[in-house]
This record gives C-alpha cells, sequence and structure tokens, in this order.
C-alpha cells in the first residue's frame, strides 16, 4: 500500500477504535456534564450528539492546522490549551450564527447546549489526544469524527435507556443523577468489551 | 530574545485577532437579514431592520404589543397572529398556546424573530398605544406593603384610557438588575383626570420593578410607560355587577368606580375586597366615599385571619367564602376579578357554581 492508502486505512480503524473501543466519554469520562443533563429524551440527545460529531469534527481539524503551522514552528506548543478554546469557541459562534439563520427550530431546540458545547471537556480532549498521539491531519479527521460518534452513539443509548426507566421504579435516592451514573458505569463496562475485537 | 518575545506575543494575538475578524464577518454576512416589511392587518406597511423579535422590531415602529415578562417567553401576554411568513411554531412557544390558536396562526411575538418579509394581524386598538413619559409626583403608603404612585404626564400631557385597563410601567436597569423590564400595572386613578394616572403597587419580595419602585424611584423622577392595554373595562349592560379584588387587585376597580360615579351609576354592585389581616387594607376612606356617591354601591371588606386584638367586626376567611355567605345564587349577575391567579382561579369556579357563566366573568390576572 502506498503512504496515502496505509494514512486512510489508519484514520478508519481510528475512528473505528474512537467510537468503540476507545469511545471519548465511556473510557476517558470526559463530557459527562451534558451526558447526564441532557440524556432525558432521544430526540434532544440526538440533536445534541448530533451538534457534537460536527463540532469535534471540525475543531480536532482546525486545531490540528492551528497546532503544526502556527504553534510548532514558533515553538509554542504550551500555548494550544489557549488557542484550542479560542478556536472551539470561535467555531461554535459561527455555527450558531448559521444555525440561527437557516435552522430555527433546530437552533430553538439546542437552544443553550449548542454554547456549552464550548466549554464541554471532550471537545478539548479530543484535540488534546490527537496532538498527544501525534496523528496525521487525514487520521485526525478520522480520529474527531470517530470521537464525535462514539459520544452520539452513548448518549443516545443512555437516552434509550432513560426512556425506558421512565415507567419503572427507581429507588428514591437513586432517581436522576444517581442511577445514571451506575448505567453509565455498566455502559462502559460493555463497552470495554469491544477492545477484544480489534486485538 | 526580546525579539522572540515580540514575535510570539504578535503571532497569538494576531491569530485572535484574525478569529475575531472571522466572527465579525461572519456576523455582518449571516446575521444580516436586510430590511424587512411588516404588512399589519393587510392596511400598514412597515419596513424594520431583520434579525430582533418581531415585538421590539414593532416596538421600534411605535406599535407597543403588551408584554407581561418582557420577552422571555414565559407570560404568553405578547399574542400576536401571524398570517405569513413566521417561520415554524418554536419549542419555546406551545406550551403558551392553545391547540385553537396554533392552527389560527398565533404566535408569540417575543419569541417570532422577523427574518423576511411578514403579515400579521393585531387588535386595532394597539394603534392607539403610546409611549408616555412622566414624572412621579407623589409616592404615598397605603399598607406597609403597598404604595400608591402618581405620576404626572410630561410628553405627550395626556392619556386616554377606559377605567380597568392597564400600562406597561418601564423599570431601568439598576443595582439590582442589569437590563430594563416592563412590568403591566392598572391604572386606578380618575379617567377624566387623564394628566396624570395613579398605580397602586404591591411589594413582591425579590421582584425586580417593585424592588425599584420601591426603594430606587423617589418623588420627582422621570418615569415611562406605555399603554393604555386590555379589555378589562366595565361593560355596559344594566345586570348588577360584583367586584372581588385581592392585594393590588382593588387597582383597576378605583378607576372604575371613579367611572361609575362620574356617570351616576345606579346599577347594583357589591365589591369584595379580599385582605388576609386589617393590615393589609387600604383605601377604606376612599371606598366609604364611594359608597356615599353612589347609593346601589356596597364596600365588603373580608380579612382571612384578624388578629384577636385588631377587634375585627366585618367579614372573615376567604373572599369567595364571603361571597357565597353574602349570595344565594348570583344568576343574571356579571362578575369582575382581579388579583393574583390563585384567588382568580378559585373566584372563577364559585361564581361558575353560583350561576354566572363564563362570558360573563372578567379577569385581570396579575401574573
Ligand atoms: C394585567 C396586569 C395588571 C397588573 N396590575 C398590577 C397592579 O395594579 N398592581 C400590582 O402591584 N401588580 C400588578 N400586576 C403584577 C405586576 O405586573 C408584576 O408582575 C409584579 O409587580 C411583580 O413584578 P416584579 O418585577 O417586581 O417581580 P418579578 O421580578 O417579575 O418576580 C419575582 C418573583 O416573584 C414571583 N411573583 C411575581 N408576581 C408575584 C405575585 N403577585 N405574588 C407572588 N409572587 C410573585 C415571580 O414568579 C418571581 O419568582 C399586574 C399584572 C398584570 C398581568
Ligand atoms: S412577552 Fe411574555 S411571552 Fe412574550
Amino acid at each position: 500500500m502506498n503512504g496515502l492508502g496505509a494514512e486512510l486505512w489508519q484514520a478508519v480503524v481510528v475512528c473505528f477504535a474512537a467510537v468503540f473501543t476507545n469511545n471519548i466519554l465511556l473510557t476517558t469520562f470526559l463530557g459527562m456534564c451534558p451526558f447526564t443533563s441532557v440524556s432525558r429524551e432521544v430526540r434532544t440527545a440526538a440533536g445534541l450528539g448530533g451538534a457534537v460529531v460536527f463540532v469535534m469534527t471540525f475543531t480536532c481539524l482546525l486545531n490540528w492546522m492551528a497546532y503544526h503551522w502556527i504553534l510548532v514552528p514558533l515553538g509554542l506548543e504550551f500555548f494550544r490549551f489557549i488557542l484550542f478554546i479560542i478556536i472551539i469557541a470561535a467555531f461554535v459562534q459561527v455555527v450558531e450564527m448559521i444555525l440561527d439563520r437557516f435552522s430555527p427550530r433546530l437552533y430553538q431546540n439546542l437552544g443553550i447546549f449548542l454554547p456549552l458545547i464550548t466549554v464541554n471537556c471532550a471537545i478539548l480532549g479530543a484535540s488534546l489526544f490527537m496532538v498527544i498521539r501525534e496523528y496525521s491531519l487525514i487520521v485526525t479527521i478520522g480520529y474527531g469524527f470517530g470521537s464525535g460518534l462514539g459520544w452520539l452513539l452513548a448518549i443516545l443509548a443512555m437516552a434509550g435507556i432513560r426512556q425506558r426507566f421512565n415507567e419503572s421504579r427507581v429507588p428514591a435516592g437513586l432517581q436522576g443523577p444517581g442511577i445514571t451514573l451506575i448505567i453509565a458505569g455498566l455502559m462502559a463496562l460493555a463497552f470495554i468489551g469491544f477492545t477484544g475485537v480489534l486485538s | 530574545m526580546v525579539l522572540e518575545i515580540i514575535r510570539d506575543v504578535l503571532a497569538v494575538s494576531s491569530t485572535a485577532a484574525f478569529l475575531t475578524l472571522i466572527l465579525v464577518v461572519c456576523e455582518g454576512l449571516i446575521l444580516n437579514y436586510g430590511s424587512c416589511e411588516v404588512m399589519i392587518n393587510g392596511s400598514r406597511k412597515e419596513t424594520v431592520q431583520g434579525g430582533k423579535s418581531l415585538l421590539s422590531s414593532l416596538q421600534e415602529k411605535k406599535i407597543f404589543i403588551p408584554s407581561a415578562c418582557g420577552g422571555r417567553g414565559t407570560c404568553g401576554v405578547c399574542k400576536v397572529k401571524v398570517l405569513e411568513g413566521g417561520g415554524p411554531l418554536l419549542p419555546t412557544e406551545t406550551p403558551l398556546l392553545t391547540k385553537q390558536e396554533q392552527q389560527a396562526g398565533v404566535r408569540l411575538s417575543c419569541q417570532v424573530k422577523v427574518r423576511g418579509p411578514l403579515a400579521i394581524e393585531i387588535p386595532e386598538e394597539l394603534f392607539r398605544v403610546r409611549q408616555y413619559q412622566a414624572r412621579c409626583s407623589r409616592i404615598e403608603d397605603l399598607t406597609y406593603d403597598m404604595k400608591r404612585f402618581t405620576f404626572e404626564l410630561t410628553e405627550p400631557d395626556t392619556i386616554p384610557f377606559t377605567a380597568g385597563q392597564y400600562v406597561q410601567l418601564r423599570c431601568p436597569p439598576y443595582k439590582g438588575s442589569r437590563e430594563e423590564v416592563m412590568r403591566a400595572y392598572s391604572i386606578a386613578s380618575d379617567p377624566l383626570e387623564n394628566r396624570r394616572i395613579d398605580l397602586i403597587i404591591r411589594r413582591v419580595p425579590k421582584g425586580i420593578c417593585t424592588t425599584w419602585c420601591f426603594e430606587y424611584l423617589r418623588e420627582g423622577d422621570p418615569v415611562s410607560f406605555t399603554g393604555p392595554f386590555g379589555d378589562f373595562y366595565l361593560r355596559d349592560t344594566q345586570t348588577p355587577k360584583l367586584f372581588i379584588a385581592g392585594g393590588s387587585g382593588i387597582a383597576p376597580f378605583v378607576s372604575i368606580l371613579w367611572q361609575m360615579k362620574h356617570a351616576d351609576d345606579g346599577r347594583q354592585t357589591v365589591f369584595f375586597f379580599g385582605a388576609n389581616r386589617t393590615e393589609d387594607l387600604c383605601l377604606l376612606d376612599e371606598m366609604k366615599a364611594f359608597e356615599q356617591a353612589l347609593p346601589n354601591f356596597r364596600f365588603v371588606p373580608v380579612v382571612a385571619r384578624p388578629a384577636p386584638e385588631s377587634r375585627w367586626s366585618g367579614q372573615t376567611g376567604l373572599v369567595t367564602e364571603a361571597v357565597q355567605r353574602s349570595f344565594e345564587r348570583l344568576d343574571g349577575w356579571e362578575g369582575y376579578l382581579c388579583g393574583g391567579p390563585g384567588m382568580i382561579e378559585a373566584a372563577i369556579r364559585v361564581l361558575r357554581q353560583m350561576g354566572i357563566p363564563d362570558e360573563k366573568i372578567y379577569y385581570d390576572k396579575f401574573a
């Protein structure tokens, strides 16, 4: 296989791993705050998850470019935390404007969640991981997309489970966040099972 | 060394500046809706700058849609009919609109954003609504938590209104609240003396506007309000009338009683005024004067829990209980209610039971 082909293949593998074996939510427990608070309903969960996929893919890409084309040549790598945050914030702002203009309904539905994505640690986490793991540009795209998809999958599953819980009797002390965290733990255990698939 | 520092600082700040520039350009390009035409009632055409809520766009054109929550989408007072171009119904609107209203195209004007040409329908009398500048000329204590504010109009210098209507007082930003809010207050003064208005305001603990009125507003200060709004007025029928008010709900009735006094109104009218304790009663002298001027008018103060030392000899318990004690049935009466939502709902239930049909019960809910 030539260089590009190999890289593309690696991107696919990394993407797959980010969805299942290395799920950013269930293995590193990043992005828990919206995960527990917005997982009551499948519809909103899907909306937020979709937004995370989109934002994560593009911010990973933008941050990769900013890191490798601006910070590394200048020897300013230590500055990446701040720069990444600024880029994420600016990107989310632009997305917000576009939604406001072209899809008012989705904009209203996402409401406060879109700005919240800016401070979602999973988004920044993905960008930092892609630096630490020294991914190339193409692999980074796969990684960002896969991480977002993994987050979407996890929150969708959680919302589905929680909707079923509406009818069941959860002990009073465990209702709300308590039972949600326990389910998240069980889901994480289940996802560890996927690790065997890739080895 | 120094060069490097300068270079790094420059690099970082120019990246940030570049991002800001992108944001500004995007805002100009994406959120610029240009000017949009709003067709009102098929006859009046206004051109507004797109991108803002319908409520505030109309306000700029001096068309004042009432709003009790100041555009937060919680009061549902700002309803207008959007015939064309309002976009899909938003999730923030559905809880405040009935099925029929949704089908008829009724929307919350504070939630609908002007993004293109619009056609809307509003009640004609809203064209009469104006913005008034005034000066607070007198502040008078009525009870420990109620005050009467008198506003002398400056610009325009008279306000034509129907007794029972309300205005929306502008509460400017102050120490406890960063943005301007509007709150509804019923006019509590003689409709013939339309160079000034009185408002009777009851303090709401931690309330934005009432805190401002009670702690920051001083005699001599300028104020501004819009109005008049509302369809709570005395109907021109010969049937006897029952008034029920709690707390500051007395306000519109003061105005209505002035109107009745000028008209030498001989219709049978009974006014039940509910208070928690005797300290909550107010305007007893003024009510006595109305009783003397109007032969068929009776004022019945009701104190829910009078303290034993107050030696209260009048009606006790809830206002609704007093009404039930005083009348067997109320067939053929009209009911006028004003006060908090709890009292209004209880009173509507009782009046319905006692024989007043829903369409003869008029009310202003202070919510
Ligand atoms: C048509 C109409 C006419 C009105 N006329 C009068 C009037 O003549 N005199 C008058 O005093 N008020 C009147 N009101 C009520 C008034 O508009 C305000 O809602 C009220 O003064 C509270 O405003 P705020 O900004 O101080 O409180 P906000 O900051 O809006 O509210 C603070 C908190 O208090 C709660 N709250 C709001 N109102 C009440 C209440 N009444 N009792 C208990 N808790 C409350 C809110 O839910 C909130 O949590 C009228 C309302 C309407 C809709
Ligand atoms: S102004 Fe209160 S809902 Fe629109």
